[in-house]
């Protein structure tokens, strides 16, 4: 187990001592959780502390080279033009330049390869891919929210990155609307409720489930081993759903910066600039109150950007990359970088909603650690190196922020491995081939 | 479950009665001319034996759909949404054998599987559904439950139920009644247990020695008969597709010609044909196609749908009800239109009905020198392979070559500049020819372009989103070009050029065996014996789907690793 993750877990005392206090841990919250999370801000009712939480950002196309990199490196740093957005929220983010993809000489398939190298650190070979990073953060700090995760995309149908073993890939929510019935409608238990009964419905759901386990498990004796893989991802799914019957069995504990949003009205979702907008919107509003409500501790967000497409162009953003010509004055594609400045004005929107959901002292940005990856740095020429990659929020205190990391030429897969770590995936490396890594990035840890 | 069987009943006389008319009607020139040639040219069958390994295939939509409105009637509501597919060698068929199920989509199968279940035992419906009464409404019934979870789960699980699966059903319809104080309660429970059950929801196989090729295996009779039944049908087995598999018919090479004949005469070939174009052609995408509306504004969500529904009608018309040869759905000038299509074709279509009412199809023909004929020209393919914004020569020249001539086009190289394409401003490049061609000029990109661009140039005469055109920019688009060494002018002579393309024929037959088996088929023996059947018998598809149904490959599987072979063949037989 990694150095971190054993310093603060090693010692079995303070596991002791933290059930001593009782109810202190009886919150819901993995002991992982209640032992990594020393910076937290703690429950008001219980003085347990408040869990981390993950979230990715997924967002293709890279951005304009020249025009992102700030000038200087460490703490205090500038951010360059492209990335004036993101001032409000310096301090608590990270600008990480200068990593690459590495190929391996396998063939570039453009717009996929980069996106398996930064969320399963390795080019698959054939459909079964591995897990993504979030995937695995989701199995030590998911397994006991309603929610193991949430997938959301903002005008990119139900595509999605986060995949999990066996080929089955978590697929995106593509409409708020739907997104509002499946956390908030009928069978969400609000924390706060001063009454609570457990439904009948519910009880007898979980004993039938109970009744037929038996008779369902039976079916591993009988497949392949690929075939058994493909089973253990779906019973594994199945789990998820005993977990979401037994939390509505209990009464929560309150969650006092919990509030339940208004309804969602439907909208439309395609990959229309107006639509998209508006929907990034709502998303963000409902995932923070998500995240406050303990239905979930990750989220993963992918924007759609291949499709973008603004109302009346002939274009998508994705044939703007490769068609627009550079303007010779501007010095770049002026259409593909006003698609850049509106993604990272989601992305900021994004992180105003959960900096706006007060706990304490803190947000619940600041309990969270959020990676932005791309699949190409510059997408123009589709190149795989001198990537933008930014983080977000304060893991609840295990996250540094506020700096410009450079690490020219070492691997992407370097934050993958560090951002696992920080969740408490025991990981020692990560990735495959040359985005295999053992090195993390120390300067992020606190 | 009353109604389902009288249903099946009353569906299987219709069938036998229709299967009878068809006999008699088709083309018998065709049928007695060419199937015995058909069958004296069949290679030495060890020659083509090709045995696959078993598979573990997840239900799709449309059958998780079609099997539900099979068993409980189609006014049953799904009112859930799918896990998304998943397409490996050109078709969701072979993806199908490689997708699991995740959390999300463990929600929306538990979501349906109640919904279904409540309606089943909806006070409406129980007395047609369910044979059985409980003793008591407010408590469990062990027989009642057991009944009713026999007859269901044989239909569900395509095989009939073990004692041990049985028993743990009726553990669940009684814990279910006695939680909730309701029989119906709990059976409606233990019945949405099954619905999403990884029996139901993925089709797993088994294998049992194989008495014609020693040492080698096969599926037993009711991993056959559900084979047969997705092929044929895209939906699971009926009962009397179970009855010949439990009676050992389905493991004698006439009993299952028989049912290859009953079910290839039934209606519900049509659903089997229309999944395997639907899988084929990559109708799936129409999902997340998005036109431009300013720019195609008569390009609604209905025409889109309707233009699928016309292509797929084009297809089945020429197919199955005229017994058509394949290639002909190149040039065909016969289609089926409606007045939101009518619109983007630019044909008055009269419909009678009021606002509102859903569209009606109306048989069309277009005349002999209309540059319109053949599924190229048709919106489904001119739309779907197109951008929002624009039409796209290099999208449609590409699906064309890889989807109906099974030719792999490569990825572009990195390190391209594409500017030229997209400068519509400049004076010199007009149309999209003028502008593909200076980028050609890059010798990296030449390679491909050469294969792709002309045949999609051909179709430059549609638009974005299908509409007919002449000009671009004010400069006549030209539309010559050739296909593998055939010069044509049009968009009509590149069908004509398609439908004589020896590729187009063994594609299909490459395509629709991969589909058939869940697994691309790279026997080359076996896929030659199938060219030659296909082209025996006129180039019809029903045909060649019996041929792929009643051939020893279709069930042959490999030996598997020792454990999982016992495992596979053993526990099954025994409980059964």
């Amino acid at each position: 187990m990694y150095d971190l993750v054993t310093k603060k877990l090693a010692s079995r005392r303070n596991i002791l001592r933290g059930t001593a206090y009782g109810a202190a841990f009886s919150v819901g919250v993995p002991f992982l959780d209640c032992f990594l999370d020393g910076h937290g801000t703690a429950l008001a009712a219980t003085g347990a502390a408040l869990p981390v939480c993950f979230g990715t950002w997924y967002q293709g196309l890279g951005f304009n080279p020249g025009r992102w990199i700030p000038s200087t490196v460490g703490a205090g740093f500038k951010n360059n033009v492209e990335l004036k957005v993101f001032d409000p929220f310096r301090d608590k983010m990270n600008v990480i330049s200068g990593t690459k993809y590495f190929l391996d000489g396998r063939p570039l398939e453009t717009h996929t390869t980069g996106w398996q190298i930064a969320s399963m650190g390795a080019i698959p070979v054939g459909v079964n891919t591995g897990p993504s990073l979030d995937s695995q953060i989701a199995d030590v700090i998911g397994t006991r929210t309603r929610f193991r995760s949430i997938e959301v995309s903002i005008g990119g149908g139900r595509q999605s990155f986060s995949k999990r073993a066996g080929s089955a890939t978590n697929p995106s929510e593509p409409s708020p609307a739907s997104l509002y019935t499946r956390i908030f409608g009928p069978e969400f238990k609000d924390p706060n409720a001063a009454a609570f009964t457990p439904d009948a419905m519910t009880v007898a759901r979980d004993s039938v489930l109970s009744a037929v386990k038996d008779e369902r498990r039976e079916l591993m004796k009988a497949v392949g081993a690929a075939d058994k893989a493909r089973l253990e991802e779906y019973f594994s799914s199945v789990r998820q759903l005993e977990n979401q019957l037994s939390l509505e069995m209990q009464k929560p504990d309150p969650l006092p910066a919990c509030t339940v949003p208004g309804t969602v009205e439907a909208t439309k979702d395609g990959p229309d600039v107006p639509d998209a907008e508006k929907n990034a919107k709502i998303f963000g509003r409902l995932m923070a109150h998500a995240l406050a409500c303990g239905q979930t501790r990750v989220v993963n967000v992918m924007l759609g950007s291949n499709g973008l497409h603004s109302v009346g162009s002939q274009q998508t953003w994705h044939s703007l990359t490769h068609e627009e010509p550079v303007d010779d004055k501007l010095g770049y594609q002026p259409e593909v970088t006003w698609f850049i400045n509106w993604a990272n004005a989601r992305f900021v929107e994004f992180l105003k909603e959960l900096d706006s959901v007060k706990e304490g002292q803190g947000t619940v940005l600041d309990r969270m650690a959020i990676l932005w990856q791309t699949d190409h740095s510059y997408a123009r020429t589709h190149t795989m190196d001198a990537l933008p990659i930014m983080t977000a929020g304060k893991a609840g205190g295990r996250l540094k922020t506020g700096m410009h990391i450079s690490l020219p030429g070492d691997p992407a897969t370097r934050l993958g491995l560090t951002m696992q770590q920080m969740m408490g995936v025991p990981l020692k490396t990560w990735g495959a081939l040359s985005n295999e890594t053992s090195k993390t990035v120390t300067e992020l840890l606190a | 479950m009353r109604s389902f069987l009288s249903r099946t009943a009353a569906m299987a006389l219709v069938f036998a009665a229709a299967g009878g008319l068809l006999a008699c009607s088709a083309d018998t020139s065709k049928q007695t001319a060419s199937a015995p040639a058909a069958k004296t040219t069949a290679v030495a069958k060890d020659a083509v034996y090709a045995p696959r390994q078993l598979t573990m295939r997840r239900l799709s939509g449309e059958q998780y759909q079609n099997v539900i409105h099979d068993v409980f009637g189609p006014t049953i509501e799904l009112g859930g949404r799918f896990e998304p597919d998943l397409r490996v060698n050109g078709l969701l068929a072979v993806g199908s054998g490689d997708v699991s199920i995740t959390a999300a989509g463990i929600e929306q199968y538990d979501l349906m599987a109640r919904r279904i279940a409540s309606q089943i035992v909806d006070e409406k419906r129980r007395d047609m559904m369910l044979r059985c009464k409980p003793a008591n409404v407010a408590a469990a019934d062990d027989a009642c439950a057991a009944q009713v979870m026999a007859r269901v789960g044989r239909i569900l699980y395509r095989r009939p139920l073990t004692q041990t699966e049985l028993q743990a059903y009726v553990t669940a319809a009684n814990v279910g009644a006695v939680k909730t104080k309701s029989f119906y309660s709990g059976l409606s429970l233990s019945l949405a247990a099954m619905l999403s059950s990884p029996k139901f929801l993925f089709r797993t196989e088994t294998a049992e020695p194989d008495p014609d090729h020693a040492g080698g295996w096969r599926l037993d009779a009711y991993s056959k008969a559900q084979q047969l039944s997705f092929f044929l049908w895209n939906s699971g087995p009926d009962q009397l597709l179970l009855d010949a598999a439990e009676s050992g018919k389905l493991n004698t090479k006439k009993g299952v010609a028989e049912q290859v004949e009953r079910m290839i005469a039934s209606p519900r070939l049509e659903e089997g044909v229309r999944a395997f174009f639907i899988d084929d052609f990559g109708f799936d995408q129409f999902e997340t196609l998005t036109k431009d509306t300013t720019l195609f504004p008569k390009f609604s969500a209905q025409a889109a749908a309707d233009a699928q529904e016309q292509t797929l009608r084009t297809v089945v018309d020429l197919l199955i009800k005229n017994k058509g040869d394949y290639r002909d759905i190149f040039t065909t000038k016969k289609t089926f239109i409606t007045q939101e299509l009518g619109a983007i074709y630019k044909i008055p279509v009269v419909d009678t009905l009021p606002n509102g009412a859903p569209d009606t199809w109306q048989a069309y023909q277009f005349p002999a020198d209309d540059p319109r004929g053949g599924i190229l020209t048709q919106v489904a393919f001119t739309a779907l392979h197109s951008p929002p914004g624009r039409g796209s020569p290099t999208l449609r020249g590409k699906a064309l070559r890889e989807v109906l001539l099974c030719q792999k086009v490569p990825a572009p190289p990195a390190n391209v500049k594409f500017d030229i394409v997209q400068d519509t401003n400049n004076p010199l490049y007009k149309t999209a020819r003028d502008r593909l061609n200076a980028h050609a000029t890059n010798p990296v990109c030449a390679g491909c372009h050469k294969i792709i661009d002309p045949i999609g140039l051909a179709l430059e005469n549609f638009d974005g989103a299908g509409a007919y055109r002449t000009t671009e920019q004010g400069a006549r688009i030209d539309t010559s070009g050739s296909l593998d060494g055939v010069n044509f002018t049009t968009a009509a002579e590149l069908g004509k050029a398609v439908h004589d393309n020896p590729n187009t024929p063994s594609c299909l037959v490459s395509r629709l065996s991969a589909y058939a088996l869940g697994r691309p088929v790279q026997e080359a023996a076996w896929l030659e014996d199938l060219n030659k059947r296909f082209a025996a018998y006129g180039y019809q598809v029903p045909a060649l789907m019996r041929e792929i149904a009643e051939s020893d490959n279709f069930f042959a599987v490999k030996p598997v690793e020792t454990k999982a072979a016992d495992a596979a063949a053993v526990p099954a037989k025994e409980a059964r």
